[in-house]
């Protein structure tokens, strides 16, 4: 591609996205896909035009996973690499597409136009395993798939022209509920909110006893009404479509066959807060998403729901721009997610202040999950009593949880706050279950002991991943995956979990390698407390708790591996003169060393 | 001599700016050495190191006979202290490890400015190097870290003050950090 034609490109997008350097991510992003990457001449035109430093765009560009300074092939492919998906023979599919095509893995080859390697999860987990060609999702990639694949790449065929059936996305929803099962008539909770007003609205939110559905479960109402009362000019309504914590795929089907009633959410929160202006942030992984949530957010402002004079009333005005993430999990965190709105690196902010004070451009803000807009959608037309008529006292309403794993029915689940993690299993189909991760890597570890737990705030609380392991599984595999994420999510703002992070992955990598100690376990338990205590934000203090929960509750696992030895060396030291014994070609006693510890 | 603190040191992969930074507690070596003997030092040109109460390391570990050596130590000395950022972190010597050992050598041998009869040296004399220069509590327990590169000579002696005094080890923020 010519310097000229990524300048005009460049200047195309800069049209496009008003010359805004809070939109520096959507041109960036939006150049990965048409270039391939994000040429020089590019960059230094996209200072210059944004009165931006070069290294401003450069540090943006480092960043994120999916933007790259040197071109990828027209196939760039990228599998999933949860655990869930390797449970499902990713890893072995990759290699299989390796070998037949006569690429390296991680690599990419100039004849064939193919970049190959791995991503974090991608959320398909109940459909694996999984990759992205060129930001686009396919599933089930059986081995007969991933032979035709191997041909159509052979042939070079492009991928608009892959047969459809591959980039099928199933809902698989197995058990619905009240928040499923009851019909929200378009445009319901706004005539709610325009019969009712803010105020009474608001208390029957917070009647309803709503909390965040993305992890942290904060109250819903209280959040709103924070930031109604900020000082602050136009305040800002933001959804948080990121969904990055592995095995977590519920966000994605709402977002698929759900969108309108999320859009009807962030409508009724913007007349609450009285917001003009909104985002939905959807993680690259879901590009897929894109264009239907476009023709979604149409449909609604052909109908008078969205944009100026919403259902004739000209104090409701308000529309929904979408930005996409591009590959960093951090980004779900919300001063992260808000950051990365702005067009910078996705560094989570020091708080306070709260985004509900200063968010978006300093501006209020609001950010709250999908599913949390959804139910509050459904509240503002069935009242705080239908809400509560489901969970417990302090965990009310459903939950959706998003199961994958060792159980014959992975797919969707809502369930009533209070559901035991028995009777999941048992629905789903589990059997011979040994242990069940939920919330994610940065979640718990429950075995079989703990299965009488149930899904609560005060419980076991979860985002919506729901990762089911039988006996077959050697489960030091789901640790060290989720140790290997972390390490690869850090975003490198603060030394506890920088370091912290590659330092457990290092332990651990000794203990299945059969070398470490109880002197490792110990640091091992010593640095996740570090970690846990003095982090800058949630990704850094949860790190380590896969490692903290397994060596806690599955002893075993490590107890096993150990020797009996005070001490070992982090490395084979003699296999570490390897190469120098090569290049002189010495093998006198000098050119060995004794392994071992002292 | 009997009853005195036995202590040793020795540089690995280090640039003896650490032993520097050691003497530079001026004379308080004359105090110092009221209280301790010293074993294998650099000072004392002792050159096997014997049962000792305290070791001080300097550098990292590059090669088959720092192994060695840091082994010895670790054998003999109660005590084993990293002194210093090599000790701890790799340091200076450990930038070669984000290349290829054939390229440092080929780097320094075969294509390095001024070189005649290009070739990698090899002779028992000279110890292998290892594929990546590593900290040493890679390769031994360690007792004690003290940052520095160097440790400032204050530090050294408060550590050693305090060691032989039976006190916690307690440093005041200026003498281990030094943004
Ligand atoms: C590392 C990290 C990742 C997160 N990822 C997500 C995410 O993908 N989706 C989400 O809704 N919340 C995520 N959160 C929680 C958000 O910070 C925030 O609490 C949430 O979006 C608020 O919405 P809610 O109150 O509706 O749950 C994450 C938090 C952390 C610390
Ligand atoms: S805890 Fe980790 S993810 Fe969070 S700011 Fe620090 S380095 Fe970044
Ligand atoms: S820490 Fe500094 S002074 Fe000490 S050996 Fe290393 S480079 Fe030299």
């Amino acid at each position: 591609m010519s310097a000229q034609t990524a300048t005009e490109l460049s200047d195309l997008l800069l049209k496009q996205w008003n010359r805004d350097p809070a939109n520096l991510l959507q041109i960036l992003i939006a150049l990965q896909r048409d270039l391939n990457h994000i040429p020089n001449e590019a960059i230094r035109y996209l200072a210059s035009e944004l009165s931006l430093p070069q290294s401003v765009v450069e540090g943006v560009i480092g960043f994120y996973t999916f933007l790259h300074r040197q071109p990828r092939g027209h196939y760039d492919l990228l599998f999933s690499d949860n655990i869930t998906d390797q449970m499902q023979g990713s890893r072995d599919r990759a290699q299989q597409l390796a070998t037949a095509l006569n690429v390296d893995l991680g690599a990419t080859s100039e004849d064939l136009g193919l970049s190959l390697g791995y991503t974090s999860c991608i959320g398909m987990p109940d459909q694996g395993p999984a990759a992205l060609i060129n930001g686009k999702t396919l599933t089930r990639l059986s081995k007969e798939r991933m032979d035709q694949i191997a041909d159509l790449i052979k042939q070079q065929t492009p991928v608009d022209q892959w047969p459809e059936e591959f980039f099928t996305v199933e809902d698989n929803i197995r058990r619905r509920d009240i928040l499923l099962d009851t019909v929200l008539d378009k445009g319901a909770a706004l005539t709610s909110y325009l019969s009712q007003g803010p105020d009474k609205l608001l208390d029957e939110i917070e009647r309803s006893g709503l909390r965040g559905r993305g992890g942290a479960g904060f109250k819903t109402a209280l959040k709103w009404r924070f930031c109604r009362e900020a000082k602050g000019e136009d305040p800002v309504v933001v959804c948080n479509a990121d969904e990055g914590e592995p095995g977590t795929f519920k966000d994605r089907v709402l977002l698929q066959s759900y969108a309108d009633r999320l859009i009807e959410g962030m409508t009724l929160c913007a007349a609450i807060i009285g917001a003009s202006q909104g985002f939905i942030y959807l993680r690259g992984e879901y590009r897929y998403l894109l264009e239907p949530l476009q023709q979604e957010l149409q449909k609604r402002r052909d109908s008078g729901l969205l944009g100026s004079t919403i259902q004739g009333h000209a104090s409701l005005d308000f529309d929904i721009e979408i930005h996409l993430g591009a590959g960093a999990y951090i980004c779900g965190e919300e001063s992260a997610l808000i950051e990365s709105l702005e067009g910078k690196r996705g560094i989570p902010r020091i708080r306070p202040p709260f985004p509900v004070t200063q968010g978006y451009l300093g501006r209020p803000t609001v950010v709250n999950n999908v599913e949390t807009f959804i139910a509050a959608a459904m509240i503002a037309d069935n009242g705080a009593d239908w809400f509560r008529s489901r969970g417990t006292s302090e965990s009310t309403g459903t939950k959706l949880l998003s199961i994958s794993g060792d159980c014959a029915r992975p797919g969707i689940y809502e369930y009533p706050f209070g559901t035991s993690i028995q009777t999941i299993l048992d629905d789903c189909d589990a059997t011979n279950t040994q242990a069940v991760q939920v919330a994610g890597p940065a979640g718990m570890t429950l075995p079989a002991s703990e299965f009488n737990r149930v899904i609560a705030f005060d419980d076991v609380p979860t985002g919506g991943s729901f990762m089911v392991f039988d006996h077959s599984r050697n489960m030091l595999e789901a640790v060290q995956n989720f140790a290997d994420f972390f390490v690869h999510e850090s975003c490198g703002f603060c030394t506890p979990c920088r370091v912290g992070t590659s330092l457990l992955k290092k332990r651990l990598e000794k203990v299945i390698a059969g070398h470490a100690t109880g002197m490792d376990l110990e640091k091992m338990i010593e640095i996740g407390h570090l970690m846990k205590t003095s982090s800058h934000c949630g990704l850094g203090t949860t790190a380590a708790n896969p490692i903290l929960d397994t060596i806690e509750k599955f002893p075993l696992l490590y107890d096993e591996r150990l020797k009996t030895t005070s001490f070992e060396p982090a490395f084979d030291l003699n296999k570490a003169l390897d190469e120098a014994r090569e290049i002189t070609g010495r093998t006198d006693p000098g050119a060995y060393v004794e392994g071992g510890g002292v | 001599m009997s009853g005195k603190v036995k202590v040793a040191t020795t540089s690995l992969a280090g640039c003896f700016g650490c032993h520097m930074s050691f003497l530079d507690i001026d004379e308080r070596l004359i105090a110092l050495s009221e209280l301790v003997e010293f074993d294998r030092t650099p000072i004392t040109d002792i050159k096997e190191v014997g049962p000792c109460d305290i070791g001080l390391i300097e550098g990292g570990v590059c090669n088959a006979e720092n192994v060695e050596v840091l082994k010895e130590f670790r054998r003999n000395c109660r005590i084993l202290v990293a002194m210093g950022a090599c000790a701890i972190n790799g340091g200076i010597p450990a930038m070669r490890n984000s290349f290829d050992l054939k390229e440092c050598l080929e780097e320094s041998y075969v294509h390095g400015v001024g070189v005649e009869d290009p070739q990698i040296p090899s002779d028992t004399e000279i110890p292998l190097l290892l594929n990546k220069v590593h900290p040493i509590h890679e390769v031994v327990k360690i007792d004690y870290f003290l940052p520095g590169c160097p440790p400032p000579a204050d530090t050294i002696w408060t550590f050693f003050e305090q060691l032989l005094n039976n006190q916690p080890v307690e440093f005041t923020y200026r003498q281990i950090h030094y943004d």
